[in-house]
């Protein structure tokens, strides 16, 4: 028998691991909070593209655009007055969900490999708007000065990125405790559903359509969610945050931790971002093949990401006890 | 919910640009039970996808009870009461069993499952486990025991026992005569088991080409060996 232990208790313990992680990484790593900061705000790029590529199965190289409007925005309210940060985390989040709606009403129009395109398209449209609207953007020098006040008035952004690493995580560990709930609950059901077979949910008296708008607004909240952090701890706002390329390395990222879970979405951004860190320390001249290869292996031999290793390894054990049995 | 009759006249229906189905025409009773027979490739399938909504519908008109469904859209009509058990199953290879049932439950409470697991109990020994473990027996009873959770008024069954094992088959057709007892669903079954199809069904329509070539009654065509014979391709019934 294959039965499964109970989901919300795995979710408990995971988001438990996730915190336990980021404390041992704030103690272990004090010197690299900047990084480990950079590496939650796009954990958030990461799990927003999980929710339409892993769990309603769209497959977006558009990503980044969300993400980016969200930072866009919390930047500007902060430059127009709005210090109080996690305000600015609600504006960056009430404009990606504007973006997502806008984004998936257009997306949803098309199918396939079309749609994919589409993405491409608009993720293209957004930047190149972001880099000739210089007075909200900044154009290609970015925005900066972005100031954020000491979080509910009590801690202080501070050089190192104590606060901006703890705020991040916290965030993040609240985000990512919603985002169970919703995918647990009968919404989260008919979504997994949809992106295993939209038509035969049909069938069964559910209208497809606005469940994904739905999603993609859901998506685009948590995007720029992510942006209006990314803002906040870095200081500034540039066109790489609404680039094509960030789009494709979280959808790397994605595949490498493994779509269709919140948690394997978090895992391969990490590990990622982690290994990416190393590899060009140690080798600043091929460590893109270093992380290439890495790809490829994960891809050939954990296609469903590096957060089902463990299953895989079981797998594994248990096919090679029933052969020796065999013998 | 009560069962609905089904009146389709002159439907027309197919893929694309192919018409499939050409001016077909029938009524079922509330709480009748219909067979749809026919040799492969008749449109036999199409034609519960042009019922459905799922393929295109040219022409013709499709009133379940008293509502009109000829243009609604698939979940609406899923929604109106017209429930399809499709031949590949469709079950979510990757959701539980408890998971595939809850999809199937439309607005209904979650204790709604038990009528899941009364009629076909070893879904209950199931539940836990991945669609995708399921043995063919196991993912049919979950593809009917998911239609029959959205409590349609009609349902649609296409080859419900294709490639299941004789002692499964019987299983099958014991809960679909339970379903039909109940007076809660009006029945349409497209089987290959002619024998069985016609054993369970009140009236019969025989399709070719995309158009019915006979319609009547079960006991009618059970005593027209060479009726069989000659729109079916089969000496004997099985």
């Amino acid at each position: 028998m294959n039965a499964r232990p109970s989901p919300i208790r795995g979710d408990l313990v995971k988001l438990a691991a996730v915190a336990l992680a980021g404390l041992a990484a704030y103690v272990v790593f004090p010197n690299d909070l900047g990084l480990m900061t950079r590496v939650v705000s796009a954990a958030f790029l990461v799990v927003s593209l999980d929710l339409i590529t892993g769990y309603a199965g769209i497959a977006t190289l558009g990503q980044a655009a969300l993400f980016g409007i969200g930072a866009y925005a919390a930047a500007n309210a902060n430059l127009y007055g709005v210090g109080e940060p996690i305000l600015m985390v609600v504006v960056g989040g009430l404009a990606g969900a504007a973006a997502g709606l806008v984004f998936g009403a257009v997306v949803l129009r098309s199918r396939g490999l079309a749609q994919l395109v589409l993405t491409i398209a608009l993720v293209q449209l957004v930047h190149e708007a972001a880099n000739k609207l210089s007075d909200i953007t900044g154009g290609s020098d970015g925005l900066a000065g972005i100031e954020a006040a000491p979080v509910l008035g009590m801690f202080k952004f501070d050089l190192y990125g104590h606060t901006g690493f703890v705020f991040s995580l916290v965030v993040l560990l609240a985000t990512l405790a919603v985002l169970c709930a919703i995918v647990r609950s009968p919404f989260g059901l008919k979504l997994r559903a949809i992106g295993r077979d939209p038509g035969r949910v049909r069938t069964l008296g559910a209208a497809v359509m606005p469940a994904l708008l739905v999603t993609f607004t859901l998506s685009g909240t948590v995007a720029g969610m992510g942006g209006a952090i990314e803002a906040i701890s870095a200081g500034v706002v540039g066109l790489d945050g609404v680039s094509f390329e960030r789009s494709a390395m979280a959808l790397v990222m994605l595949v490498l931790g493994g779509s269709g879970s919140l948690f394997g979405a978090v895992f391969g951004t990490a590990a990622f971002m982690g290994f990416e860190q190393i590899v060009s320390t140690a080798n600043p001249f091929h460590w893109l093949i270093i992380v290439g290869v890495l790809l490829v292996v994960v891809v050939l031999f954990v296609p469903r990401g590096l957060s089902s290793l463990g299953h895989e390894l079981k797998r594994l054990i248990v096919i090679t006890g029933l052969k020796a049995e065999k013998r | 919910m009560a069962a609905e009759g089904l009146q389709v006249s002159g439907l027309v229906a197919g893929w694309g640009d192919t018409v499939i189905v050409e001016d077909v025409s029938f009524d079922v009773p509330a709480g009748g039970r219909l067979a749809v027979l026919g040799r492969n490739g008749v449109g036999k399938t199409t034609l519960f996808s042009g019922l459905t909504g799922i393929a295109r519908r040219r022409a013709g008109s499709i009133f379940l009870g008293e509502r009109d469904l000829s243009r609604a859209k698939t979940f609406d009509r899923a929604l109106s009461g017209l429930g399809l058990v499709p031949q590949t199953r469709d079950i979510f290879r990757s959701l539980t069993v408890e998971e595939n049932l809850l999809a199937g439950l439309k607005r209904r409470p979650r204790s709604a499952l038990d009528e899941a697991y009364t009629l076909f109990p070893r879904l209950a020994e199931r539940r836990g486990n991945m669609g995708g473990h399921l043995s063919g027996g196991e993912q049919q009873m979950l593809s009917v025991a998911r239609a029959i959770l959205g409590e349609p008024t009609c349902l649609l069954l296409d080859e419900p026992l294709e490639g299941l094992a004789p002692v499964i088959c019987d299983q099958v057709m014991a809960a679909l005569e339970a379903l039909a007892r109940s007076d809660r669903m009006t029945i349409l079954l497209i089987e290959q088991q002619i024998g069985r199809a016609i054993d369970f069904a009140e009236r019969i329509i025989i399709l070719e080409r995309g158009r019915i070539v006979w319609s009547g009654d079960a006991s009618e065509l059970k005593a027209s060996p060479e009726t069989i014979e000659r729109t079916l391709g089969v000496a004997a019934m099985h």
